[in-house]
Protein backbone atom coordinates (compact mmCIF):
# COMPACT_ATOMS: atom_id res chain seq x y z
CA UNK A 1 0.00 0.00 0.00
CA UNK A 2 1.29 3.60 -0.74
CA UNK A 3 2.34 5.52 1.69
CA UNK A 4 2.46 9.36 2.21
CA UNK A 5 4.48 10.72 4.67
CA UNK A 6 4.63 14.47 3.76
CA UNK A 7 1.16 16.42 3.64
CA UNK A 8 1.17 16.56 0.09
CA UNK A 9 0.81 20.37 -0.87
CA UNK A 10 -1.07 19.20 -4.36
CA UNK A 11 -4.61 20.07 -4.68
CA UNK A 12 -6.51 16.66 -5.50
CA UNK A 13 -7.17 16.95 -9.01
CA UNK A 14 -10.40 17.47 -10.07
CA UNK A 15 -13.37 15.27 -10.86
CA UNK A 16 -12.23 14.41 -14.24
CA UNK A 17 -15.53 16.28 -16.09
CA UNK A 18 -17.39 13.94 -18.93
CA UNK A 19 -17.33 15.74 -22.07
CA UNK A 20 -18.61 15.06 -25.26
CA UNK A 21 -16.20 13.27 -27.13
CA UNK A 22 -17.21 12.21 -30.31
CA UNK A 23 -17.32 8.45 -29.13
CA UNK A 24 -19.50 9.31 -26.43
CA UNK A 25 -21.79 11.14 -28.79
CA UNK A 26 -21.89 8.07 -31.27
CA UNK A 27 -22.69 5.61 -28.35
CA UNK A 28 -25.43 7.81 -27.97
CA UNK A 29 -27.03 7.23 -30.64
CA UNK A 30 -26.56 3.84 -31.55
CA UNK A 31 -28.38 3.22 -27.80
CA UNK A 32 -30.64 5.41 -29.48
CA UNK A 33 -31.54 3.85 -32.68
CA UNK A 34 -31.25 0.29 -30.24
CA UNK A 35 -33.79 1.75 -27.57
CA UNK A 36 -36.09 2.58 -30.62
CA UNK A 37 -35.87 -0.17 -32.48
CA UNK A 38 -36.25 -2.51 -28.95
CA UNK A 39 -39.36 0.09 -28.31
CA UNK A 40 -40.98 0.30 -31.87
CA UNK A 41 -40.67 -4.33 -31.76
CA UNK A 42 -42.73 -4.02 -28.46
CA UNK A 43 -44.93 -1.29 -29.91
CA UNK A 44 -45.77 -3.52 -32.65
CA UNK A 45 -46.25 -7.14 -30.82
CA UNK A 46 -48.54 -4.97 -28.69
CA UNK A 47 -50.42 -3.34 -30.86
CA UNK A 48 -50.59 -6.39 -33.04
CA UNK A 49 -51.63 -8.60 -29.86
CA UNK A 50 -54.51 -10.33 -31.74
CA UNK A 51 -56.18 -13.03 -29.39
CA UNK A 52 -57.97 -14.67 -31.90
CA UNK A 53 -54.07 -15.80 -33.77
CA UNK A 54 -52.57 -16.50 -30.57
CA UNK A 55 -55.70 -19.11 -29.10
CA UNK A 56 -55.00 -20.26 -33.00
CA UNK A 57 -51.59 -20.27 -33.13
CA UNK A 58 -49.85 -19.80 -29.43
CA UNK A 59 -50.12 -23.66 -28.96
CA UNK A 60 -47.97 -24.52 -32.22
CA UNK A 61 -45.31 -22.46 -31.13
CA UNK A 62 -45.21 -24.01 -27.75
CA UNK A 63 -45.31 -27.51 -29.39
CA UNK A 64 -42.56 -26.01 -31.57
CA UNK A 65 -40.16 -25.00 -28.76
CA UNK A 66 -40.56 -28.81 -27.16
CA UNK A 67 -40.18 -30.20 -30.72
CA UNK A 68 -36.93 -28.01 -30.79
CA UNK A 69 -35.80 -28.75 -27.31
CA UNK A 70 -36.21 -32.41 -28.09
CA UNK A 71 -34.27 -32.75 -31.51
CA UNK A 72 -31.53 -30.58 -29.53
CA UNK A 73 -31.14 -32.97 -26.92
CA UNK A 74 -31.63 -36.13 -29.02
CA UNK A 75 -28.71 -35.09 -31.66
CA UNK A 76 -26.60 -33.80 -29.06
CA UNK A 77 -26.37 -37.08 -26.41
CA UNK A 78 -26.52 -39.34 -29.68
CA UNK A 79 -23.51 -37.36 -31.02
CA UNK A 80 -21.21 -37.59 -27.75
CA UNK A 81 -21.83 -41.12 -28.23
CA UNK A 82 -21.05 -40.82 -31.49
CA UNK A 83 -17.97 -38.67 -30.95
CA UNK A 84 -15.98 -40.84 -28.57
CA UNK A 85 -14.58 -43.57 -31.43
CA UNK A 86 -14.24 -40.69 -33.65
CA UNK A 87 -11.84 -38.78 -31.03
CA UNK A 88 -9.79 -42.17 -30.51
CA UNK A 89 -9.63 -42.57 -33.98
CA UNK A 90 -8.34 -39.00 -34.24
CA UNK A 91 -5.83 -39.43 -31.74
CA UNK A 92 -5.21 -43.08 -33.21
CA UNK A 93 -1.17 -43.95 -34.17
CA UNK A 94 -2.52 -46.47 -36.92
CA UNK A 95 -2.70 -44.01 -39.80
CA UNK A 96 -5.91 -45.67 -41.18
CA UNK A 97 -7.76 -45.50 -38.58
CA UNK A 98 -6.51 -41.72 -38.24
CA UNK A 99 -7.37 -41.05 -41.75
CA UNK A 100 -10.87 -42.54 -41.64
CA UNK A 101 -11.58 -40.37 -38.28
CA UNK A 102 -9.96 -37.29 -40.28
CA UNK A 103 -12.19 -37.82 -43.28
CA UNK A 104 -15.53 -38.46 -41.19
CA UNK A 105 -14.67 -35.40 -39.28
CA UNK A 106 -13.28 -33.10 -41.90
CA UNK A 107 -16.40 -33.66 -44.65
CA UNK A 108 -19.05 -33.23 -41.66
CA UNK A 109 -17.32 -29.75 -40.91
CA UNK A 110 -16.63 -29.07 -44.59
CA UNK A 111 -19.91 -29.02 -45.82
CA UNK A 112 -22.79 -27.30 -44.52
CA UNK A 113 -25.23 -28.74 -42.46
CA UNK A 114 -28.41 -28.04 -45.39
CA UNK A 115 -26.40 -29.56 -47.90
CA UNK A 116 -25.65 -32.83 -45.30
CA UNK A 117 -29.75 -32.37 -44.17
CA UNK A 118 -30.92 -32.93 -47.47
CA UNK A 119 -28.53 -36.33 -48.89
CA UNK A 120 -29.65 -37.71 -45.45
CA UNK A 121 -33.37 -36.91 -46.66
CA UNK A 122 -33.84 -37.17 -50.03
CA UNK A 123 -30.95 -39.10 -50.23
CA UNK A 124 -32.61 -42.05 -48.82
CA UNK A 125 -34.99 -42.15 -51.25
CA UNK A 126 -33.22 -42.95 -53.67
CA UNK A 127 -32.49 -46.27 -51.82
CA UNK A 128 -36.03 -46.68 -50.59
CA UNK A 129 -36.65 -50.66 -51.92
CA UNK A 130 -33.00 -51.68 -50.40
CA UNK A 131 -34.33 -49.69 -47.13
CA UNK A 132 -37.36 -50.93 -47.08
CA UNK A 133 -35.83 -54.57 -47.51
CA UNK A 134 -34.13 -53.92 -44.22
CA UNK A 135 -36.88 -52.69 -42.57
CA UNK A 136 -34.79 -49.16 -41.83
CA UNK A 137 -37.49 -47.35 -44.21
CA UNK A 138 -39.87 -46.26 -41.66
CA UNK A 139 -37.52 -44.64 -39.91
CA UNK A 140 -35.91 -42.98 -42.93
CA UNK A 141 -39.10 -41.59 -44.61
CA UNK A 142 -39.64 -39.42 -40.91
CA UNK A 143 -38.35 -36.02 -41.26
CA UNK A 144 -37.74 -35.67 -37.83
CA UNK A 145 -35.10 -38.96 -37.60
CA UNK A 146 -33.08 -38.25 -40.65
CA UNK A 147 -32.93 -34.41 -38.98
CA UNK A 148 -31.64 -36.04 -35.89
CA UNK A 149 -29.54 -38.44 -37.84
CA UNK A 150 -27.74 -35.66 -39.66
CA UNK A 151 -27.55 -33.32 -36.65
CA UNK A 152 -25.94 -36.18 -34.44
CA UNK A 153 -23.52 -37.21 -37.09
CA UNK A 154 -22.54 -33.23 -37.26
CA UNK A 155 -21.99 -32.56 -33.81
CA UNK A 156 -19.94 -35.85 -33.40
CA UNK A 157 -17.37 -34.23 -35.95
CA UNK A 158 -16.93 -30.98 -33.82
CA UNK A 159 -17.71 -32.89 -30.52
CA UNK A 160 -15.12 -35.49 -31.32
CA UNK A 161 -12.56 -32.24 -32.35
CA UNK A 162 -13.29 -30.54 -28.79
CA UNK A 163 -12.66 -33.78 -27.33
CA UNK A 164 -9.46 -34.96 -29.10
CA UNK A 165 -8.38 -31.18 -28.64
CA UNK A 166 -9.14 -31.20 -24.96
CA UNK A 167 -7.02 -34.68 -24.38
CA UNK A 168 -4.23 -33.55 -26.08
CA UNK A 169 -3.90 -30.65 -23.80
CA UNK A 170 -3.33 -32.41 -20.87
CA UNK A 171 0.27 -32.05 -20.18
CA UNK A 172 2.22 -35.77 -21.03
CA UNK A 173 3.64 -35.79 -17.22
CA UNK A 174 0.25 -36.87 -16.52
CA UNK A 175 0.58 -39.77 -18.17
CA UNK A 176 3.80 -40.55 -16.84
CA UNK A 177 2.64 -39.86 -13.27
CA UNK A 178 0.10 -42.55 -13.83
CA UNK A 179 2.17 -44.66 -15.26
CA UNK A 180 4.63 -44.79 -12.78
CA UNK A 181 2.27 -45.58 -10.48
CA UNK A 182 1.23 -47.95 -11.76
CA UNK A 183 -2.38 -47.40 -13.73
CA UNK A 184 -3.66 -49.46 -16.32
CA UNK A 185 -3.79 -47.11 -19.52
CA UNK A 186 -8.16 -47.58 -19.21
CA UNK A 187 -7.56 -46.52 -15.76
CA UNK A 188 -5.47 -43.56 -16.38
CA UNK A 189 -7.63 -42.38 -18.97
CA UNK A 190 -10.80 -42.32 -16.89
CA UNK A 191 -9.26 -41.05 -13.33
CA UNK A 192 -6.74 -38.74 -14.81
CA UNK A 193 -6.35 -37.39 -18.67
CA UNK A 194 -10.28 -36.84 -18.71
CA UNK A 195 -11.58 -35.36 -15.72
CA UNK A 196 -8.46 -32.97 -16.67
CA UNK A 197 -9.32 -32.48 -20.42
CA UNK A 198 -13.04 -32.03 -19.91
CA UNK A 199 -12.52 -28.98 -17.37
CA UNK A 200 -11.00 -27.92 -20.75
CA UNK A 201 -13.77 -29.13 -23.16
CA UNK A 202 -16.01 -27.23 -21.07
CA UNK A 203 -16.32 -23.83 -22.43
CA UNK A 204 -16.01 -25.11 -26.53
CA UNK A 205 -18.97 -27.90 -25.62
CA UNK A 206 -21.06 -25.03 -24.79
CA UNK A 207 -20.35 -22.92 -27.77
CA UNK A 208 -21.16 -26.56 -29.51
CA UNK A 209 -24.92 -26.51 -27.95
CA UNK A 210 -25.52 -22.90 -28.65
CA UNK A 211 -24.66 -23.34 -32.30
CA UNK A 212 -26.97 -26.88 -32.33
CA UNK A 213 -29.64 -24.75 -31.28
CA UNK A 214 -29.01 -22.40 -33.86
CA UNK A 215 -28.53 -24.97 -36.48
CA UNK A 216 -31.76 -26.89 -35.49
CA UNK A 217 -33.94 -24.11 -37.39
CA UNK A 218 -32.57 -25.98 -40.71
CA UNK A 219 -34.58 -28.80 -39.83
CA UNK A 220 -37.46 -26.56 -40.71
CA UNK A 221 -36.58 -27.15 -44.08
CA UNK A 222 -36.94 -30.65 -44.72
CA UNK A 223 -40.44 -30.20 -43.03
CA UNK A 224 -39.92 -30.88 -39.49
CA UNK A 225 -42.30 -28.40 -37.69
CA UNK A 226 -39.62 -27.11 -34.94
CA UNK A 227 -39.79 -23.67 -34.17
CA UNK A 228 -38.34 -22.43 -36.99
CA UNK A 229 -41.14 -24.90 -38.89
CA UNK A 230 -44.37 -24.10 -36.83
CA UNK A 231 -43.44 -20.27 -37.24
CA UNK A 232 -42.79 -20.58 -41.27
CA UNK A 233 -46.14 -22.50 -40.79
CA UNK A 234 -47.93 -19.65 -39.42
CA UNK A 235 -46.22 -17.31 -41.25
CA UNK A 236 -47.40 -18.59 -44.72
CA UNK A 237 -51.00 -18.59 -43.18
CA UNK A 238 -50.84 -15.15 -41.57
CA UNK A 239 -48.47 -13.46 -43.60
CA UNK A 240 -47.61 -11.27 -40.06
CA UNK A 241 -44.30 -10.74 -39.50
CA UNK A 242 -44.83 -11.01 -35.83
CA UNK A 243 -44.67 -14.28 -35.73
CA UNK A 244 -40.72 -14.00 -36.98
CA UNK A 245 -40.22 -10.98 -34.23
CA UNK A 246 -41.78 -13.86 -31.63
CA UNK A 247 -39.45 -16.43 -32.83
CA UNK A 248 -36.45 -14.50 -32.86
CA UNK A 249 -37.35 -13.27 -29.22
CA UNK A 250 -37.69 -17.23 -27.79
CA UNK A 251 -34.27 -18.25 -29.65
CA UNK A 252 -32.37 -14.96 -28.19
CA UNK A 253 -34.04 -15.62 -24.95
CA UNK A 254 -32.96 -19.38 -25.31
CA UNK A 255 -29.55 -19.56 -26.13
CA UNK A 256 -28.59 -16.16 -23.58
CA UNK A 257 -29.73 -18.30 -20.25
CA UNK A 258 -28.16 -21.47 -21.69
CA UNK A 259 -25.07 -19.37 -22.69
CA UNK A 260 -25.26 -17.80 -18.70
CA UNK A 261 -26.36 -20.96 -17.18
CA UNK A 262 -23.22 -22.73 -18.49
CA UNK A 263 -20.98 -20.11 -17.21
CA UNK A 264 -22.46 -20.19 -13.86
CA UNK A 265 -21.36 -24.27 -13.94
CA UNK A 266 -18.08 -23.43 -15.46
CA UNK A 267 -17.61 -21.03 -12.82
CA UNK A 268 -18.66 -23.50 -10.54
CA UNK A 269 -16.56 -26.24 -11.62
CA UNK A 270 -13.00 -24.61 -12.14
CA UNK A 271 -13.36 -22.78 -8.63
CA UNK A 272 -10.72 -24.93 -7.59
CA UNK A 273 -8.59 -23.81 -10.50
CA UNK A 274 -8.99 -19.86 -9.27
CA UNK A 275 -6.38 -18.14 -6.98
CA UNK B 1 -20.79 -44.89 -63.66
CA UNK B 2 -21.00 -43.36 -67.55
CA UNK B 3 -24.61 -42.79 -66.30
CA UNK B 4 -23.10 -40.30 -63.62
CA UNK B 5 -20.98 -39.05 -65.77
CA UNK B 6 -23.80 -37.96 -68.57
CA UNK B 7 -26.03 -36.45 -65.34
CA UNK B 8 -22.70 -34.15 -64.93
CA UNK B 9 -21.62 -33.33 -68.53
CA UNK B 10 -22.06 -29.65 -69.58
CA UNK B 11 -24.73 -28.76 -72.15
CA UNK B 12 -28.06 -29.69 -72.48
CA UNK B 13 -28.21 -33.72 -71.46
CA UNK B 14 -26.22 -32.71 -68.16
CA UNK B 15 -26.24 -30.62 -64.84
CA UNK B 16 -22.27 -29.92 -65.18
CA UNK B 17 -23.02 -26.13 -66.14
CA UNK B 18 -25.96 -25.62 -63.80
CA UNK B 19 -23.77 -26.61 -61.19
CA UNK B 20 -20.80 -24.88 -61.90
CA UNK B 21 -22.84 -21.77 -62.29
CA UNK B 22 -24.05 -22.56 -58.68
CA UNK B 23 -20.65 -22.61 -57.97
CA UNK B 24 -20.09 -19.26 -59.12
CA UNK B 25 -23.07 -17.98 -57.04
CA UNK B 26 -22.10 -19.50 -54.44
CA UNK B 27 -18.42 -17.93 -54.12
CA UNK B 28 -19.30 -14.54 -55.46
CA UNK B 29 -21.56 -14.16 -52.40
CA UNK B 30 -19.51 -15.01 -50.09
CA UNK B 31 -16.76 -12.97 -51.60
CA UNK B 32 -19.16 -9.92 -51.61
CA UNK B 33 -20.60 -10.44 -47.88
CA UNK B 34 -16.49 -10.89 -46.61
CA UNK B 35 -15.10 -7.01 -46.71
CA UNK B 36 -18.99 -5.54 -45.87
CA UNK B 37 -18.44 -8.05 -42.79
CA UNK B 38 -14.90 -7.49 -42.48
CA UNK B 39 -15.58 -4.09 -42.39
CA UNK B 40 -18.80 -3.74 -39.73
CA UNK B 41 -16.85 -6.35 -37.70
CA UNK B 42 -13.70 -3.91 -37.59
CA UNK B 43 -15.70 -1.13 -36.43
CA UNK B 44 -17.86 -3.10 -33.74
CA UNK B 45 -14.81 -4.17 -32.05
CA UNK B 46 -13.21 -0.50 -32.06
CA UNK B 47 -16.89 0.23 -30.61
CA UNK B 48 -15.94 -2.83 -27.86
CA UNK B 49 -12.79 -1.84 -27.06
CA UNK B 50 -13.42 2.30 -26.45
CA UNK B 51 -13.56 4.03 -22.91
CA UNK B 52 -16.62 5.03 -23.74
CA UNK B 53 -19.60 2.65 -22.08
CA UNK B 54 -22.36 3.95 -23.96
CA UNK B 55 -20.23 3.15 -27.12
CA UNK B 56 -19.60 -0.61 -25.86
CA UNK B 57 -23.29 -1.54 -25.01
CA UNK B 58 -24.06 -0.31 -28.36
CA UNK B 59 -21.50 -2.52 -29.77
CA UNK B 60 -22.41 -5.56 -27.15
CA UNK B 61 -26.26 -5.62 -27.96
CA UNK B 62 -25.38 -6.03 -31.73
CA UNK B 63 -23.31 -8.95 -31.24
CA UNK B 64 -25.43 -10.82 -28.68
CA UNK B 65 -28.62 -10.32 -31.14
CA UNK B 66 -26.53 -11.64 -34.26
CA UNK B 67 -24.71 -14.22 -32.43
CA UNK B 68 -27.58 -15.66 -30.58
CA UNK B 69 -30.52 -15.75 -33.74
CA UNK B 70 -30.09 -18.63 -36.37
CA UNK B 71 -28.53 -17.35 -39.37
CA UNK B 72 -31.84 -18.80 -40.69
CA UNK B 73 -33.98 -16.88 -39.02
CA UNK B 74 -31.70 -13.78 -40.05
CA UNK B 75 -32.24 -14.41 -43.17
CA UNK B 76 -36.05 -14.41 -43.03
CA UNK B 77 -36.24 -11.46 -41.04
CA UNK B 78 -34.34 -9.64 -43.65
CA UNK B 79 -35.69 -10.92 -46.33
CA UNK B 80 -39.81 -10.30 -45.44
CA UNK B 81 -38.82 -7.92 -42.94
CA UNK B 82 -36.76 -6.08 -45.54
CA UNK B 83 -39.19 -6.59 -48.22
CA UNK B 84 -42.55 -5.29 -46.05
CA UNK B 85 -40.10 -2.46 -44.68
CA UNK B 86 -39.41 -1.56 -48.32
CA UNK B 87 -41.75 -1.81 -50.29
CA UNK B 88 -44.22 0.37 -47.64
CA UNK B 89 -41.26 3.26 -47.99
CA UNK B 90 -41.62 2.62 -51.98
CA UNK B 91 -45.44 2.96 -52.46
CA UNK B 92 -45.35 5.59 -49.72
CA UNK B 93 -42.58 7.56 -52.32
CA UNK B 94 -43.34 6.33 -55.34
CA UNK B 95 -46.60 4.40 -55.65
CA UNK B 96 -45.07 1.49 -57.25
CA UNK B 97 -44.07 -1.69 -55.49
CA UNK B 98 -40.87 -2.61 -54.42
CA UNK B 99 -38.95 -6.59 -54.93
CA UNK B 100 -35.78 -7.33 -52.59
CA UNK B 101 -33.31 -8.88 -54.35
CA UNK B 102 -32.74 -12.12 -52.55
CA UNK B 103 -29.12 -12.04 -53.84
CA UNK B 104 -28.88 -8.25 -51.22
CA UNK B 105 -30.75 -10.12 -48.99
CA UNK B 106 -28.41 -13.03 -48.33
CA UNK B 107 -25.67 -10.69 -48.35
CA UNK B 108 -26.52 -8.66 -45.38
CA UNK B 109 -28.18 -11.32 -42.93
CA UNK B 110 -24.74 -12.78 -43.98
CA UNK B 111 -22.75 -9.87 -43.24
CA UNK B 112 -24.63 -9.15 -40.07
CA UNK B 113 -23.43 -13.01 -38.42
CA UNK B 114 -20.30 -12.88 -39.81
CA UNK B 115 -19.23 -9.31 -38.56
CA UNK B 116 -20.37 -10.53 -35.19
CA UNK B 117 -18.24 -13.10 -34.99
CA UNK B 118 -15.46 -11.11 -36.19
CA UNK B 119 -15.93 -8.51 -33.88
CA UNK B 120 -15.21 -11.09 -31.06
CA UNK B 121 -11.87 -11.98 -33.33
CA UNK B 122 -10.97 -8.48 -33.76
CA UNK B 123 -11.71 -7.64 -30.40
CA UNK B 124 -9.14 -10.41 -28.70
CA UNK B 125 -6.49 -9.57 -31.35
CA UNK B 126 -6.91 -5.81 -30.01
CA UNK B 127 -5.96 -7.91 -26.59
CA UNK B 128 -2.61 -9.02 -28.00
CA UNK B 129 -1.83 -5.45 -28.98
CA UNK B 130 0.37 -3.79 -26.24
CA UNK B 131 -0.27 -0.85 -25.18
CA UNK B 132 3.61 0.11 -25.68
CA UNK B 133 2.50 0.38 -29.31
CA UNK B 134 0.27 2.71 -29.10
CA UNK B 135 2.46 4.75 -26.82
CA UNK B 136 5.34 4.67 -29.00
CA UNK B 137 3.15 5.61 -32.05
CA UNK B 138 1.72 8.97 -30.31
CA UNK B 139 5.04 9.58 -28.82
CA UNK B 140 5.94 9.47 -32.74
CA UNK B 141 3.40 12.50 -33.19
CA UNK B 142 1.31 9.98 -35.30
CA UNK B 143 -2.29 11.27 -34.77
CA UNK B 144 -4.91 8.48 -33.73
CA UNK B 145 -6.31 7.21 -36.91
CA UNK B 146 -2.58 6.99 -38.56
CA UNK B 147 -1.77 5.06 -35.22
CA UNK B 148 -4.81 2.72 -36.01
CA UNK B 149 -3.57 2.32 -39.64
CA UNK B 150 -0.24 1.85 -40.05
CA UNK B 151 0.78 0.98 -36.50
CA UNK B 152 -1.76 -1.75 -34.94
CA UNK B 153 -3.99 -2.87 -38.05
CA UNK B 154 -0.90 -4.64 -39.92
CA UNK B 155 -0.53 -6.48 -36.27
CA UNK B 156 -4.05 -6.60 -36.13
CA UNK B 157 -4.56 -9.29 -39.07
CA UNK B 158 -1.76 -11.20 -38.15
CA UNK B 159 -3.34 -11.64 -34.87
CA UNK B 160 -6.57 -12.35 -36.29
CA UNK B 161 -5.92 -13.94 -39.47
CA UNK B 162 -6.26 -17.75 -37.89
CA UNK B 163 -9.66 -16.83 -36.79
CA UNK B 164 -10.95 -15.22 -39.49
CA UNK B 165 -10.30 -17.86 -41.67
CA UNK B 166 -12.31 -20.22 -39.90
CA UNK B 167 -14.87 -17.96 -40.11
CA UNK B 168 -14.34 -17.54 -44.14
CA UNK B 169 -14.65 -21.53 -44.20
CA UNK B 170 -18.45 -20.70 -41.79
CA UNK B 171 -19.39 -18.00 -44.25
CA UNK B 172 -19.02 -20.41 -47.28
CA UNK B 173 -21.21 -23.03 -45.56
CA UNK B 174 -23.74 -20.44 -44.85
CA UNK B 175 -24.05 -19.30 -48.29
CA UNK B 176 -26.25 -22.75 -48.59
CA UNK B 177 -28.77 -21.18 -46.66
CA UNK B 178 -29.73 -18.49 -49.36
CA UNK B 179 -31.07 -21.06 -51.58
CA UNK B 180 -34.07 -21.35 -49.01
CA UNK B 181 -35.05 -17.61 -50.11
CA UNK B 182 -34.52 -18.47 -54.08
CA UNK B 183 -31.16 -17.50 -55.25
CA UNK B 184 -29.41 -20.21 -57.59
CA UNK B 185 -26.43 -21.12 -55.47
CA UNK B 186 -24.91 -24.41 -55.69
CA UNK B 187 -27.61 -26.01 -53.49
CA UNK B 188 -30.46 -24.82 -55.26
CA UNK B 189 -29.35 -25.92 -58.47
CA UNK B 190 -28.48 -29.26 -57.32
CA UNK B 191 -32.29 -29.07 -55.80
CA UNK B 192 -33.48 -28.66 -59.30
CA UNK B 193 -31.19 -31.54 -60.40
CA UNK B 194 -32.71 -33.54 -58.08
CA UNK B 195 -35.93 -32.79 -58.92
CA UNK B 196 -35.27 -33.01 -62.41
CA UNK B 197 -33.43 -36.38 -62.36
CA UNK B 198 -34.29 -38.27 -59.03
CA UNK B 199 -30.45 -38.98 -58.38
CA UNK B 200 -31.08 -37.03 -54.92
CA UNK B 201 -27.82 -39.24 -53.17
CA UNK B 202 -25.53 -38.51 -56.34
CA UNK B 203 -26.56 -35.10 -56.77
CA UNK B 204 -26.28 -34.09 -52.94
CA UNK B 205 -22.85 -35.94 -52.54
CA UNK B 206 -21.40 -33.67 -55.39
CA UNK B 207 -22.60 -30.78 -54.32
CA UNK B 208 -21.42 -31.65 -50.61
CA UNK B 209 -17.52 -32.24 -52.35
CA UNK B 210 -17.75 -29.58 -54.00
CA UNK B 211 -18.38 -27.78 -51.31
CA UNK B 212 -15.48 -29.70 -49.43
CA UNK B 213 -13.17 -28.66 -52.87
CA UNK B 214 -14.37 -24.60 -51.89
CA UNK B 215 -13.23 -25.13 -48.84
CA UNK B 216 -9.61 -26.98 -49.31
CA UNK B 217 -8.93 -24.35 -51.85
CA UNK B 218 -9.84 -21.70 -49.52
CA UNK B 219 -7.59 -23.42 -47.13
CA UNK B 220 -4.28 -23.12 -49.48
CA UNK B 221 -5.14 -19.61 -50.19
CA UNK B 222 -5.88 -18.56 -46.42
CA UNK B 223 -1.92 -20.43 -45.91
CA UNK B 224 -0.92 -18.04 -48.24
CA UNK B 225 -2.04 -15.23 -46.56
CA UNK B 226 -0.98 -16.30 -43.32
CA UNK B 227 2.25 -16.75 -44.57
CA UNK B 228 2.42 -13.13 -45.76
CA UNK B 229 1.08 -11.60 -42.75
CA UNK B 230 4.05 -13.38 -40.21
CA UNK B 231 6.26 -12.22 -43.20
CA UNK B 232 8.05 -10.38 -40.42
CA UNK B 233 8.08 -13.03 -37.47
CA UNK B 234 10.68 -15.23 -38.70
CA UNK B 235 13.41 -12.54 -38.57
CA UNK B 236 12.99 -11.65 -34.68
Amino acid sequence: MAYVDAPSTERPPAAARRRWTGARVIGLLLMVLWALLGVSIVYMLIVGYDPEKVAKYGPRIVQGIWVTLHLVTMSLLLGAVISIPVAAGRMSANPVIGGIAFGYSYFFRGTPLLAQTFLVYYGAGQFTDALKAVGLWVFFRDAYFCAVLTFSLNTAAYQAEILAGAIRAVPAGQWQAADSLGLRHFTTMRKVILPQALITALRPYGNEVILMIKASAIASIITVLDLMGQTRYVFSKTYDLQVYIWAAVIYLATVEVLRRLWELMERRLTRHLRR
Amino acid sequence: MANYMQLLSFGDSGWGDELARGVLVTVTLALATLPLGLLIGFLIAVAKNSSEPLLRNAAHVYTTIFRGLPELLTLFLIYYGGQMAMSALWRLLFGTPFEINSYLAGMIALALVFSSYASEVFLSAFKGITLGQYEGAYALGLSRSRTMLLVILPQLVRLALPGLSNLWLNLLKDTSLVSVIGLSDLLRNTNIAVGVTKQAFFFFFVACSLYLVMSIISSFGLRRVSAWAERGEGRR
